[in-house]
């Protein structure tokens, strides 16, 4: 309470004024694949392709960088889009039965990053419509929109509905034209006795407009029947009665012709001309997968080429018993027929082709096929039919994303090795040839950092991204399976391969697409990595306790890699792993391609999933925790440090491993259903006869009423012996001063899920303040690397310890390795005392180093109710004057904001809404940039990019050349974001960033730990609370100083300091 | 634990330091044989050459809390708990000095320091009872629960402290998402709130009998929980475990606390720093109902963590008879000492009477008296 009381109210209008130069936030890009695509259209004009989504999202993308993305009021799935060709217009059908008119419109020139940004443009909703009709029951409405035509001339649109009506809509006023609904009995009038049946024609399938002759539209109903429509003359021209249902309908490019294609997989050619009005037959018909039942050709398009015979290409039709389950899209012309099997649903495509009315051929260049999960472009002009790589919307979730890291600016040197590794992998695969959508202007700068991307997947195998720019491309990628045994050794597939794609085999499937869910063993997954730009060290870590050490080689090589195993448990008796194996190193020189090479294996026992790992390639060190203890390996001289057991001796959770566990949680979902179907039976079938059964029966309907009693939560500390109280949580390298304040040296610091933090001073030869030499050791044994526990500290408060940090003399947090002593970042500050900053779930806190006591603390969870998920500390940069920036701990937690604080005195700054608090696979894959910058994964194939600098933004940035005259709207500040993911932004400090740039006259940031300045900066806090660490020294400096430690002890009782 | 076990299990040595003002004594005995509390009283006598002066004796535990042996109970508790050193200080019974402690927040901050031990005459007073037990005065015992704030809360509304730290009991209540009716000038307005939804038998809360099912959480440590999830108010009450301070509004509203509307300002949780401030009011008998301290505990000196926390906040008589059962203490200490008045608690006329005592010899007396046969009978178990 009086913490309340006691705290000064942040109200200092000049920090106010600092802290809005300082922090901003928006949500910018979404990289990745939109999540449940449901509809593609593409402006051959202005070269855009639009892509809807189930959530009501709609994306825009032309040229790499341009992206344009609008988001529907209500979240309803989008159905169709139509471009309004050259105008940067769209329409979009929603499930509801809704039409949107979009519109491409230039933003009102802004502020962006502190520098100006005209003729930027941005997708808008300008209108809505829906058809009238009965409102309600639209599922069988008649006026239910089924197909929507736009013809040619962009000025009225054809709306084909369920009830088999066709309207017209005039879109510049967007009302009906009424006396041209073309309603069905008006088609069964004319048509022969014999095919009327008495039988309604069905909803209408396919609109098309004739490619020569404006105003003559094909109506396709689904039984069958086609029409030829004049639509002024309101006249029926011709009538091809079809026998099959009718799935789409595609025009041939003279109008000659058209294709229909039908549900029982076959497809038919209809000849035009002729003065015949009534055509009974078609002039070709084929299953081409038949003669078996085959399923439907959903979407057929026919493409006329100048050298030969039409191209066909068409979705669907595959034999339903033997390949029914199959995702295909055949392209077909001549002899060649090849059938793109995919792996997800394919959901539209089109093709790049001439459009020009004078042009004799369609000449089709390029296939965009949209599946649901990754988007697949067909070079159509190289023999062979090569699939295209795609510069954006790459499916980040090919295999499922287990974690994440960013790099930020990466050297010029590693991120050309980066590049030609990957080009390397892709040369096999992929060709040249220009990406066909190109619309659209990138107004974005180039970026001035090259910013990497890693992420870790299921397979095993870890994707670089090229995370500088609004557009998420694929550097490169490599795979760790290899360094293993598999079930699927990869050594078997030559054998096989040729088998897989012999001549006589039909279908010609042509497997296409990476999306590849399907993991063959997930033990391969990674779980950690760690990357060091200047010493292009790798480290990745994985499901089943292993530990690789990368290094980048440009040549390929073929090498055994080392494989070293860590017994984790060390000596602690009576526990036995019930989880996995760990997997079966191949001992064999295995071949491995230029880029990142596996050089050791470190294998945890038990084999557990790894849950932290840390790297410092200066001091050749890697440690790695698991649910069991954590580890320090020398990779460099190849030999295990240090290992430590974490284990609660009462702690069985944890060495049940995954598997083990998926049981017990099936058992007890089975248990809970049979106690919610008996609660069931019993309570409906007692009969109710006897005054007795009634009081029974009030008994049963009480005990019902706690069955399903509210949720409640059990109010209690946290003690040791909570399962999984051993999982290490972080581990962290630092120089700095363990044993005393005068020597500094390399520490090794992790954490655990029980609030316990463990501190070991290394001994690195040739590293450190000179320890070595004066305890005498030297010769042989200096050679190795040495660790001692130098403190144990447990939080009192027991939470799950998140991060750990070490700060220097100026509160800054340490470089990286290699930073310093490259004069890449300047030195730290050895000369005045560091602090180590320890996150946890519940309070931030600062504590000195090396006698670690607490010096300032905020207590999140007490406070707020919510705890911190992740954490990282960043540089914010000020818009306002150029070499002004703060560090700031950058705080999200499980209700999804992101929470700012000063650093050391860990002072609120601000707070954001960031993610949905019920999105937790979003707040659990958050990072974080270094300059105020992060990442949290939308769906399981997107990434939403965000900023919380006022500075450091990027976001999409783009114009397109128009044929209409661009409005300037006013007032629009915000993108829009799609997903339905954005959420209020509330308590934020974003203020009017047309304000004068101010002088930073008491910058914060320099000030040393102890000065006023800081002190006056710390929140008061003097609650009754018992926040005293339980804090161990294990670290005896000299025999002296170790008496009169004893001397003290003695006297003051004190249970906490322990010396041994 | 563990490592008192694995002494146990050593059948060691206890290394005994004892300081009687500034001399140190070390000596050591048998842990398996370490004979009654009389004679380690009359040991410490010889050791310390000190026959003739009526001591006290208090020992360092595990925790660093400073505890008092004064039965065989809590010497046994204190045998077990040395590690193996095993600190005692002894005290004259002359030298009590003011009846209240130090300020438990200044006590933790110094770490590990021991105040002085205390207890005081009345000891004598409790060698007259009938069966001739030593029990310790209140304050020798750790403080569970108190109400506190009672004058600038709404006489609806109760704000209940519980003391979790060192015990070995579950705070032991569940919280559940519920309807809060509330009286606006619009009308009457369901609005969403927290409520009890269970207490675990034997559990803090349930032993204080300050808090009920069904009673409506307001706020946590002072921070109001309207808006917040039942999840987010879960974990600011586990965050705050320690030291949780709820504000109810009672489902059972007839035991509400009668507002005396006294001019004493009474020392809120805030007050830690108020010691003797408190301490004199109490010696002078103030007539605040609500500024006396009366920590009373469910002392579990015999788990030996028991920890002197006497907070010199408000709080109301509450004890609790519970039996808790140390399975590692084999029988040495299934004694445990509480005795009960919960019907205290229901009859609110007692509640005041018992506010009403205004100075520590009468409040002890009635309580005493009240409770003499619960006492007496609790105790016999040892």
């Amino acid at each position: 309470m009086m913490k309340f009381r006691f705290r000064r109210q942040g109200a200092d209008p000049q920090r106010e004024k600092i802290k809005q130069e300082l922090f901003a936030f928006n949500k910018t890009v979404e990289h990745g694949f939109p999540h449940q695509p449901s509809a593609l259209a593409f402006d051959p004009v202005l070269q855009l392709m639009a892509i809807g989504t189930r959530a009501g999202a709609i994306k825009v993308y032309g040229a790499p960088g341009v992206e344009f993305t609008g988001l529907h009021n209500d979240t309803t799935s989008v159905t169709q889009i139509h471009f309004l060709p050259g105008q940067g217009r769209l329409l979009s059908l929603l499930d509801d039965n809704t039409i949107h008119l979009w519109e491409l419109t230039a933003m009102t020139p802004r502020q962006v990053g502190g520098v100006k940004r005209e003729g930027v443009v941005i997708l808008q909703e300008v209108a809505s419509y829906s058809l009238p009709g009965r409102p309600g029951i639209e599922s069988c409405s008649t006026t239910r929109v089924t197909v929507l035509l736009l013809q040619r001339s962009c000025t009225v649109l054809c709306i084909g509905t369920e009830g088999g009506g066709v309207y017209f809509l005039d879109l510049a006023i967007l009302s009906l034209k009424d006396s041209q609904t073309l309603l069905q009995d008006q088609v069964t009038q004319s048509l022969p006795e014999d095919y009327r049946c008495g039988k309604s024609l069905g909803p209408v399938e396919s609109l098309q407009e004739h490619p020569r002759q404006a105003g003559k539209i094909l109506i396709g109903y689904s039984r069958g029947l086609v029409v030829l429509w004049d639509v002024s003359s309101r006249q029926i021209e011709q009538l091809f009665l079809g026998k099959q249902q009718l799935e789409s309908l595609v025009w041939e490019r003279s109008g000659n012709l058209f294709v229909s294609s039908h549900s029982d997989g076959g497809y038919s050619v209809w000849a035009v001309a002729g003065g015949n009005a009534n055509n009974q037959q078609p002039v070709s018909s084929a299953i081409p997968y038949g003669p078996f039942p085959c399923k439907a050709i959903n979407k057929i398009l026919w493409r006329t080429t100048e050298t030969g015979s039409p191209m066909l290409l068409y979705s669907g039709g595959m034999p339903r018993a033997s390949y029914g389950d199959r995702h295909c899209l055949t392209i077909q012309q001549d002899k060649e027929h090849v059938t793109l099997d995919f792996t997800s649903r394919v959901i539209d495509f089109f093709t790049v082709h001439n459009v020009e009315q004078e042009k004799e051929w369609d000449e089709p260049s390029a296939l965009l096929v949209l599946l649901e999960e990754e988007l697949v472009v067909i070079d159509l002009q190289t023999p062979g039919w090569p699939s295209l790589p795609t510069p954006y919307l790459a499916p980040l979730h090919s295999s499922a994303v287990t974690c994440s890291c960013h790099i930020s600016s990466v050297p010029p040197k590693l991120w050309e090795r980066l590049l030609n590794a990957g080009k390397a992998q892709q040369g096999r695969q992929h060709t040249s040839k220009k990406w066909p959508i190109c619309g659209g202007k990138n107004l974005a700068p180039p970026p001035t950092q090259q910013e990497l991307l890693l992420t870790g997947h299921e397979d095993g195998t870890v994707r670089f991204w090229d995370a500088s720019g609004v557009a998420l491309t694929p550097v490169y990628k490599i795979g760790t399976a290899n360094v293993f045994h598999t079930d699927c050794d990869p050594s078997d597939d030559p054998s096989n391969d040729p088998d897989m794609q012999q001549e006589e085999e039909w279908p010609p499937f042509k497997k296409v697409g990476c999306f590849d869910p399907y993991s063959d063993d997930p033990r391969l997954g990674i779980q950690k990595i760690s990357l060091c730009k200047y010493s292009n060290k790798l480290v990745v870590a994985g499901t089943a306790g292993q530990v690789i050490v990368l290094g980048l080689n440009d040549e390929s090589s073929d090498h055994t890699v080392d494989v070293s195993v860590v017994d984790l448990l060390q000596d602690r008796e009576g526990f036995t792993w019930k989880g996995h194996d760990r997997l079966d190193p191949r001992l064999k020189p295995a071949p491995f391609p230029p880029g990142f090479q596996p050089q050791v294996l470190v294998q945890c026992m038990p084999p557990a999933s790894v849950t932290a790992v840390a790297l410092h390639a200066e001091w050749n060190l890697i440690a790695f925790g698991t649910s069991h203890g954590f580890g320090l390996f020398d990779y460099h001289r190849r030999n295990a440090v240090l290992a430590r057991c974490t284990l609660h001796p009462n702690d069985s959770l944890a060495m049940e491993g995954p598997l083990s566990r998926v049981k017990s949680l099936k058992k007890s979902l089975r248990q809970s259903f049979r106690r919610i179907r008996k609660s069931r039976v019993s309570g409906k079938k007692r009969p109710i006869t006897t005054p007795t059964s009634k009081v029974q029966e009030a008994n049963a309907a009480l005990a019902e009423q706690e069955d399903v009693a509210p949720i409640q939560r059990r109010i209690e500390p946290r003690s040791a012996d909570d399962s999984l109280s051993g999982v290490v949580r972080c581990l962290c390298f630092a120089d700095t001063f363990l044993r005393d304040g005068t020597h500094h040296g390399p520490t090794l610091w992790a954490g655990t899920n029980s609030g316990s933090v463990y501190a070991y001073a290394l001994e690195v030869p040739g590293v450190g303040s000179g320890r070595g030499p004066e305890r005498g050791v030297g010769g042989e044994s200096s050679a190795c690397v040495e660790a001692v526990l130098g403190k144990e500290i447990q939080l009192m408060h027991r939470a799950p310890v998140v991060s750990i940090c070490v700060l220097d003399g100026r509160a800054k947090p340490l470089p990286d390795p290699y930073e310093a002593s490259q004069d890449l970042a300047s030195a730290p500050d050895m000369s005045s005392a560091h602090s180590v900053l320890i996150a946890s779930e519940e309070q931030l806190k600062v504590f000195s180093l090396p006698k670690v006591s607490a010096k300032t603390k905020f207590k999140l969870t007490a406070h707020e109710g919510c705890r911190v998920r992740k954490v990282a500390l960043a540089v914010f940069s000020s818009t306002a004057q150029e070499d002004y920036s703060e560090h700031t701990l950058v705080c999200l937690t499980n209700m999804g904001d992101m929470h700012l604080f000063n650093i050391p005195g860990l002072r609120p700054q601000v707070r954001y809404d960031c993610i949905r608090k019920e999105d937790i696979s979003g707040i659990a894959s958050c990072v974080f940039t270094r300059n105020g910058q992060g990442f949290y994964l939308v769906s399981p194939s997107e990434y939403e990019r965000f900023s919380l600098s006022a500075k450091v933004l990027t976001q999409a940035l783009c114009c397109v050349g128009v044929d209409r005259l661009m409005a300037c709207s006013h007032g629009m500040t915000l993108l829009p974001h799609a997903n339905g993911t954005h959420k209020n932004q509330m308590g934020q400090a974003e203020g009017p960033t047309e304000t004068s740039p101010s002088s930073l006259s008491s910058p914060i940031l320099d000030t040393p730990l102890d000065s006023p300045l800081s002190c006056a900066d710390l929140t008061l806090d003097s609650t009754g609370e018992l926040t005293v660490e339980d804090v161990r020294d294990f670290l005896t400096v000299d025999e002296e100083e170790n008496n009169l430690k004893n001397i003290q002890e003695e006297d003051e009782h004190s249970a906490g300091i322990l010396i041994n | 634990m563990s490592r008192m076990q694995l002494h146990k299990a050593m059948g060691g040595v206890v290394e005994v330091k004892s300081k009687f003002e500034a001399e140190y004594r070390r000596f050591a005995f048998k842990r398996n044989c370490p004979g009654g509390f009389q004679e380690f009283y009359s040991l410490l006598q010889t050791i310390h050459r000190i026959h003739d002066v009526d001591m006290l004796l208090g020992y360092a535990d595990d925790s660093g809390d400073l505890l008092p042996i004064n039965n065989e109970d809590n010497f046994h508790k204190a045998v077990m708990s040395a590690n193996p050193l095993l600190r005692i200080i002894i005290t004259k019974k002359e030298d009590e000095p003011a009846p209240f402690p130090d300020n438990p927040l200044q006590r933790r901050k110094k770490g590990l320091g021991l105040s002085v031990l205390r207890t005081n005459g009345s000891l004598s007073i409790h060698s007259k009872n009938k069966l001739g037990r030593m029990i310790s005065l209140p304050q020798n015992f750790r403080q569970i629960s108190s109400i506190i704030d009672v004058d600038i809360l709404p006489e609806t509304h109760r704000r209940v402290r519980l003391h979790k730290h060192g015990t070995h009991k579950p705070l032991g209540f569940y919280i559940r998402d519920g309807v809060s009716v509330r009286v606006t000038p619009q009308g009457v307005e369901k609005v969403p709130g927290v409520f009890i939804s269970r207490l675990v038998r034997g559990g803090l809360a349930e032993s204080t009998g300050l808090l009920g099912l069904n009673d409506e959480i307001l706020e946590v440590n002072g921070i109001d929980v309207t808006g917040k999830s039942l999840d987010q108010v879960t974990d600011m009450m586990v965050a705050n475990s320690h030291n949780l301070i709820v504000t109810v509004k009672p489902a059972n509203q007839r035991n509400n606390v009668i507002h005396r509307g006294s001019g004493t300002s009474v020392g809120s949780s805030i007050s830690f720093g108020l010691n003797g401030s408190t301490g004199s009011s109490l010696l002078h008998g103030s007539t605040s109902p609500t500024s006396q301290s009366n920590p009373i505990t469910a002392s579990s000196t015999a788990e030996g963590d028991s920890d002197e926390e006497d907070d010199d906040d408000d709080c109301d008589l509450i004890v609790e008879n519970e039996r808790l059962m140390f399975p590692e203490c084999d029988g040495v200490a299934n004694s445990n000492k509480v005795y009960s008045n919960s019907e205290i608690l229901q009859d609110g006329s007692v509640m005041r009477t018992l506010q009403q005592s205004v100075s520590m010899p009468e409040y002890i007396a009635s309580a005493l008296t009240d409770r003499a046969m619960v006492m007496s009978s609790t105790y016999g178990h040892s």
